[in-house]
């Protein structure tokens, strides 16, 4: 048998917020490359810098650009070096969010509306921002894929003001998705069961998150980076040509759940007893 | 065992932070002798966990700012 096409050949995308290599955004990058994709990544800050060159390199991506979203010259400034580079963008990764590590303790009740706004200017406009910019460069048709959790939907402890921003953004991809789909450019969310990265090392208490969904989900494990890079590099291809506006799950299967595991019932309570509320 | 944890520590800050073994000496701070990063102590926080198969709850992380630190934490804790 012939070897077929790899599925990503001759495709050239953007990949923003990858941080290491335990980076969601990471598992996604490697997964596409893996196919043959064409990569290139952007990152903010020289403790960035110095983590996403090495990963950029061994995937053969020699494009590398400081974006930061807060500021719409440095977006419009990325993508036009996107467009003098390649012409044109088939796909793009959104793996941005941010909130005050204070705030990601202790009840959203008390938010701060100088936080509120920078979560919600960060984590969600970030991805209207870069669809307004990317967009012009899907001559051919797109995708775009961003990342959420199951505390856009549910309450969560601790996700406190990413829990709104991420419903936030989870609407902004159906409004993205209705408003790009006549141009052939498909707008997507993958919903990550919860994962051991940089980022989630600002949440209270992940480790019982981690030990909550492993208990309880379906699958009776948590899922990795790697799982989450197959289902983005199928919402990525032509593979998902008929899918947009779609908040996949990556979860093994927690948020289908209506309770918890009564087989766990021991472990759980165990678990709940060592939960700190205060986190 | 203390040994073994401390070796197995060294390591790992050898490899993450790329810096000589011999600057890795147990009063070693990550950030003052290491030219760590603020993002390089939670990465190696998280490495640590990794390979001793333990929790390193925050509040434990934020006090772990030498070598020894690491060994006397991880030692107590496994």
């Amino acid at each position: 048998m012939s070897n077929p096409q790899p599925i990503m050949a001759g495709k050239r995308g953007l990949v923003m917020g990858v941080a290491n290599d335990r980076s969601i955004a990471w598992g996604i990058a490697k997964a596409v490359a893996d196919q043959g994709a064409e990569l290139a990544f952007t990152y903010q800050g020289d403790a960035l810098k110095k983590r996403v060159e090495p990963l950029a390199a061994s995937v053969n991506s020699d494009i590398l650009l400081q974006c930061d979203v807060t500021d719409d010259a440095s977006v419009k400034a990325t993508f036009q070096a996107i467009e003098e580079k390649w012409g044109k963008l088939d796909f793009l990764v959104h793996a941005i969010a941010y909130a005050d590590k204070e705030e990601l303790k202790g009840k959203y009740l008390n938010t701060s509306r100088k936080n509120f706004l920078q979560s919600l200017d960060i984590s969600c406009y970030s991805f209207t921002s870069i669809a307004q910019h990317a967009a012009p460069l899907m001559t051919d048709g797109g995708s775009l894929v961003t990342l959420t959790y199951y505390g856009a939907e549910q309450v969560m402890p601790h996700y406190n003001v990413m829990g709104v921003a991420k419903a936030a953004l989870e609407a902004s991809v159906r409004y993205l998705a209705a408003d790009l789909g006549p141009d052939n450019i498909r707008v997507n969310a993958i919903s990550a069961g919860p994962i051991k990265t940089l980022a989630a090392s600002g949440i209270g208490d992940f480790r019982h998150i981690l030990k909550w969904n492993e208990y309880n989900s379906p699958l009776q494990r948590n899922v990795s980076i790697e799982q989450v890079g197959g289902a983005g590099l199928y919402l990525l291809s032509d593979l998902a040509g008929g899918v947009t506006g779609e908040v996949h799950h990556v979860d093994s299967g927690y948020h289908v759940v209506g309770m918890m595991n009564v087989d766990k019932a021991k472990d759980l309570s165990e678990l709940l007893a060592n939960f700190n509320p205060q986190g | 065992m203390s040994n073994d944890v401390a070796d197995r520590v060294k390591k790992i800050v050898v490899e993450h932070l790329g810096v000589e073994e011999s600057k890795v000496v147990n009063s070693a701070s990550f950030i003052d002798d290491l030219g760590a990063d603020s993002l390089d102590t939670v990465e190696l926080v998280m490495a640590f966990e990794e390979e001793f198969g333990c929790e390193i709850p925050d509040d434990a992380a934020e006090k772990i700012v030498t070598v020894q630190n690491a060994v006397d934490f991880i030692s107590e804790n496994v």
